[in-house]
């Protein structure tokens, strides 16, 4: 297998002609798609892959960023355990998103004991090489959910536990495809979550909403000829489940990885981060596992927090509207100025897979064809993203 | 269960009681956050790659020949192994 196959200019090239044609046969401006995987975006962005769509065709990034959709209680529910003492280990990025009062990156400046880890699997080593309590503070969406799940069902030792922020996507779409001013037409759904889950677990949300779903994997091509089954679907009005990521995704998906989730984990209804209320959309240990549910062995005194002054700033942080889909970065009066990867507001500029820290990174929309006249910055496609 | 996998020229071990099916030495797996989550059949790689093709027909009326620039043929084929 070479992924420059799925790179390959000369059929990159023809996919964006026949979306090109594609969308000009549906004859409206805009048609609006949504991908809700922030791996999506890095792609699309990394590639340059906006600049060759058609000016018709709006892809907007949804909810698919799991720093970003991480709710601040839960946030602070992770910094009030770590400034109580208890060594906390998370995905990298986590550590800098602002909570109400502060991030965990503020807390270990504070002393306590935070740390990255590329894997939960490194948690369990971290706990097993130590007689101190180790909490992993998981997020992310099923993909990290079911590593979160393999390791509690594999004898963890004592000491380990974990403080579940695990969200599960398919509810989410339902709120955002409701959303009366995002009008979302279509959906990219992400092909690392379908590989769990199936792309059959999609079928029910197509027969309610009558909006088609597309899967889709990571590289240019397996998007591009996504977006091209998705709006050829738009253009014949056909609403279905098509799977444009067969070496990876089924219809009934990876079941030994379902077994496992839903041994562990139970969906409740819960806030994403200025999202909604997403019924179904966080994933809770089971009673089971209470033994391990941080939230149960640990007094959480978030209330401890709030002596600290939250920033006035993010007050005026759009990230919510960003990532339901209604706003883009440029919109924000943060954006580039108050709010940079160095020093983030919102969530969206902390994740390499938020949209704010993607358009900051890569440019948003890079326009090719005109010369900067409004004073916006301009990019040009990296060398690899081979799009000449 | 544990296996090292190549990314590509770095190593590194990645537990295996997630994947769909039984690995072997050699088998091309997915990978996310330290876990194989699916072992990929060659074969379907090809599917994926006919898929795109087909839909290239379909939209163009011509066949995958005239997409696949002789240059762009070569380094592919020089980086299958």
């Amino acid at each position: 297998m070479n992924p420059l196959e799925f790179r390959d200019p000369a059929r990159a090239r023809e996919l964006s002609e026949a979306l090109e044609r594609t969308v000009s046969a549906i004859g409206r401006n805009p048609v609006s798609v949504m991908h809700v995987c922030g791996s999506h975006e890095q792609a699309i962005a990394r590639f340059g892959l906006r600049a060759t769509l058609p000016r018709a065709l709006n892809v907007i990034m949804g909810p698919g960023c799991p720093v970003c959709i991480t709710d601040m209680p839960e946030i602070d529910e992770g910094v009030a355990l770590a400034l109580q003492g208890v060594r906390v280990a998370t995905y990298g990025d986590m550590i800098r998103v602002p909570g109400s009062a502060g991030s965990l990156a503020d807390a270990r400046a504070a002393g306590a004991r935070v740390d990255v880890v590329y894997s939960v699997a490194q948690a369990v080593e971290l706990a097993r090489q130590s007689s101190e309590e180790v909490v992993f503070f998981g997020t992310g969406f099923e993909t990290t959910a079911v590593a979160t799940a393999a390791v509690l069902l594999d004898n963890p030792p004592a000491n380990f536990s974990v403080l579940s922020a695990h969200k599960f996507i398919p509810p989410v779409m339902e709120i955002v495809s409701e959303m009366p001013d995002t009008r979302v037409e279509g959906f990219l759904a992400a092909g690392h979550a379908a590989t769990i889950t199936g792309s059959g677990i999609f079928e029910p949300f197509v027969a309610r909403h009558h909006i088609p779903v597309v899967v889709a994997g990571f590289e240019p091509l397996d998007i591009l000829a996504a977006l091209l089954c998705l709006v050829e679907m738009i253009r014949d009005k056909r609403a279905e489940v098509a799977n444009m990521f067969p070496r990876c995704v089924t219809r009934e998906g990876n079941r030994n990885a379902q077994e496992q989730l839903w041994k562990v984990f139970r969906p409740i209804g819960g806030r994403w981060r200025g999202i909604a209320h997403i019924p179904n959309g966080n994933l809770r240990l089971r009673d089971e596992f209470a033994h391990v549910d941080a939230r149960k062995r640990f007094t959480i005194d978030v209330n401890a927090l709030w002596h600290r002054a939250p920033s006035t700033l993010v007050r005026q942080c759009i990230c919510g509207n960003i990532m339901a889909g209604i706003a883009s970065p440029s919109d924000c009066p943060l954006f580039g100025r108050e709010c940079v990867p160095d020093q983030p507001v919102g969530a969206c500029m902390v994740s390499s897979e938020g949209t704010c820290r993607i358009w900051h990174q890569y440019g948003g929309v890079p326009d090719l064809r005109a010369p900067a006249t409004d004073g916006c910055l301009r990019c040009v496609p990296t060398p690899e993203g081979g799009m000449a | 269960m544990t296996a090292v996998v190549d990314f590509w020229g770095v190593k590194r071990r990645v537990r295996l009681d997630l994947c769909d099916e039984p690995v072997q030495v050699g088998d091309y797996v997915l990978n996310h956050v330290g876990f194989a989550i699916r072992r990929i059949p060659s074969e379907d790689v090809q599917t994926t790659l006919e898929l795109y093709e087909q839909l290239l027909r379909e939209n163009t009326g011509q066949g995958p020949e005239d997409l696949m620039a002789a240059d762009v043929r070569g380094e592919i084929e020089a980086g299958r192994s």
